[in-house]
């Protein structure tokens, strides 16, 4: 491909070389930074609303759920979730969900952090193909794995198992992981490492004594999104789960009929669903932002 | 380079060894044999015994099946109307942010919440937001003086509706990758510029928005190909309805393996899913990200 600034940068110069006429009535003014300041409100408006309404709905009464006008302040109720936490089964998803999310994220990070430390720093065949695969393997859409994926996992006996659960979202989560955390490998100084084999110490040391410390940031960015997908991912926990081993995604879709559905506790489930979403998102804001910048920002 | 030295031989091989091998059972076998079974007349439930080798006939029958080339022309649809969308309003929201305002952290805080939280959750929120006797949204189309819609039932307003979620949830990812992008961009041209007598308009359009170029290509093929894959949304507000309106190719493969329980028509339209997706992979790989690294 060509170099993209250069051109762009020719093509700039002539343009802005080409307006001799002062600028028109400048937009900078007090109106323009004003106006700016009411749509950003509205804007967060826009994207508050939604949440306060599935959070609200969930401490509200049926009664207050129904009724025609919603209604903004109320005595609120936890009965949705005592319903919700009582129900046959949901604390065992939640369980599940749990188990699922923590130990694939935490094999994730293992795994995916050995093999980007490999692809930042040593050389070996194969290693293009393996660095173009992975990158390739990040866009495989769930719908095309589902059908493979559930004949596959039925004949080798992990289907309704939480451990076959665990083994596709650690591969779907490798390729995002190993490509977070290559950027932040790279940065790390080579005399660092060199160092290190001057005094004695082996790759494995190296890298679980020197380099796993040294990325935490990474590490921590990418076990949030890790966390994130196996604990949202729906489709895969649908056809490869059963009573037992299902998540809470999939559990709070069976909820939702044609008709009559109970407002008050899909939405207190929706909460629980959103809740560790919610938290992570106030708590490490920065990071996330981090880590959906990867890769596009920094190439 | 001491090190690449000292560490030959097998070493590297056992780094990758683990990641390699779970990729390869998880993602690329799988694929494979995705390919094998588009091959085979196989209905869900029955043993892998009862499978009927069948060559090409999946493939004939899915090249006259509407539903098929009903869940492509939707998914286009789709993924066009919410990228396009989001690109401009990305793009708007970035510019205007760009400056820096109070609150900005608050506020990105706030824009992220709704691509963290779970599709499904997003889905049943606004299908609980649309719907007919409960929802917000006929609770204000009603105050403005207009009949409540059975907007997620009625035909030419379901797509609207999944659309205007998708733009909910996807908006602040584009408008994050253009304001980091807008931050990253070197102050020299704008400076020029403005020195030159630029308007703020003109800076923006011909300055800021070429050199962010190679940004906006990467958000934008992102973008789409996280479209081709989403599912979780249509799902629930929807199931594909009214008819088959808001049926993706994702919804297409799902319903036709594990409903109509036609495994092997299922991994032909998958077949199908994964090619668009490789096409747009290799753009990504050809057009995006060369131009990003020599940046």
């Amino acid at each position: 491909m060509m170099t993209a600034a250069t051109p762009t940068a020719e093509r700039r110069v002539n343009r802005v070389e080409a307006y001799v006429e002062p600028a028109a009535a400048a937009p900078h003014g007090r109106v323009w930074e004003a106006s700016k300041g009411v749509l950003i409100a509205i804007l967060a408006f826009v994207y508050m609303v939604p949440v306060i309404v599935l959070i609200l709905t969930s401490f509200k009464t049926q009664v207050q759920v129904m009724s025609k006008t919603p209604t903004w302040i109320f005595m609120p109720t936890l009965m949705n979730y005592h319903t919700v936490l009582m129900e046959q089964g949901f604390l065992r998803y939640m369980t599940n969900s749990l188990i699922v999310g923590l130990v694939s994220t935490l094999f994730t990070l293992v795994v995916g952090g050995c093999a980007s430390y490999a692809l930042v720093r040593f050389n070996f065949m194969g290693k293009g193909a393996i660095s173009l695969g992975t990158l390739l393997l990040r866009m495989i859409p769930p719908a095309v794995l589902v059908v493979p994926i559930y004949v596959l996992w039925t004949f080798f006996g992990l289907s309704d198992t939480l451990v076959g659960l665990i083994i596709i979202y650690v591969g779907l989560n490798l390729p995002f992981t190993i490509w977070v955390l290559i950027s932040f490998i790279s940065d790390i100084p080579l005399e660092l490492e060199e160092a290190a084999v001057v005094d004695g110490c082996g790759p494995w040391r190296i890298f679980f004594r020197i380099i796993l410390p040294l990325i935490k940031p990474g590490l921590a960015a990418a076990a949030i999104f890790t966390f994130r997908i196996s604990w949202n991912e729906f489709i895969l926990a649908l056809v490869l789960t059963n009573r037992m081993t299902r998540t809470l995604p999939v559990a709070t879709t069976i909820y939702l009929t044609d008709t009559g559905i109970e407002w008050g506790n899909i939405t207190a489930m929706g909460t629980l669903v959103a809740l560790p979403a919610i938290i992570f998102t106030f708590l490490a804001a920065k990071q996330l932002i981090s880590g959906l910048t990867a890769g596009a920002i920094k190439g | 380079m001491g090190q690449q030295r000292l560490f030959r031989g097998v070493t590297p091989y056992l780094f990758v060894a683990p990641a390699a091998g779970i990729l390869v059972f998880t993602c690329l076998y799988p694929v494979i044999k995705g390919f094998e079974l588009s091959f085979y007349d196989w209905s869900l439930g029955t043993p892998i015994t009862s499978r009927k080798y069948v060559g090409w006939e999946n493939f004939v029958w899915a090249w006259q099946d509407p539903a098929l080339f009903n869940s492509i022309k939707v998914t286009l649809i789709f993924t066009a109307c919410s990228v396009l969308a989001e690109l401009f309003l990305g793009l708007a929201i970035a510019f205007m942010l760009e400056k820096g305002i109070r609150g900005i952290a608050v506020f990105r805080t706030i824009f992220i919440i709704p691509i963290m939280i779970a599709p499904v959750v997003v889905g049943l929120l606004w299908r609980y937001l649309f719907d007919v006797n409960f929802g917000l949204i006929n609770y204000l189309v009603q105050l403005a003086g207009f009949e409540p819609k059975i907007w997620l039932g009625t035909p030419g307003l379901a797509m609207p509706a999944v659309i205007v979620t998708d733009i909910w949830q996807w908006t602040p990812f584009m408008f994050i990758l253009f304001l980091a992008g807008l931050q990253s961009l070197p102050k020299d041209p704008v400076e020029a510029a403005e020195v030159d007598g630029a308007s703020g308009w003109q800076v923006i359009r011909l300055v800021k928005l070429p050199l962010l170029a190679p940004v906006i290509w990467v958000a934008v093929i992102l973008r789409i190909i996280d479209a081709f894959r989403s599912l979780e949304v249509m799902f629930i507000m929807t199931f594909g309805g009214p008819g088959r309106e808001t049926e993706v190719l994702s919804l297409n493969i799902y319903k036709t393996a594990f409903m109509s329980q036609r495994l092997g028509l299922a991994a032909v339209n998958a077949v199908f899913l994964l090619a668009f997706i490789l096409v747009l992979s290799v753009a990504f790989l050809t057009i995006a990200r060369p131009a990003l690294s020599k940046r």
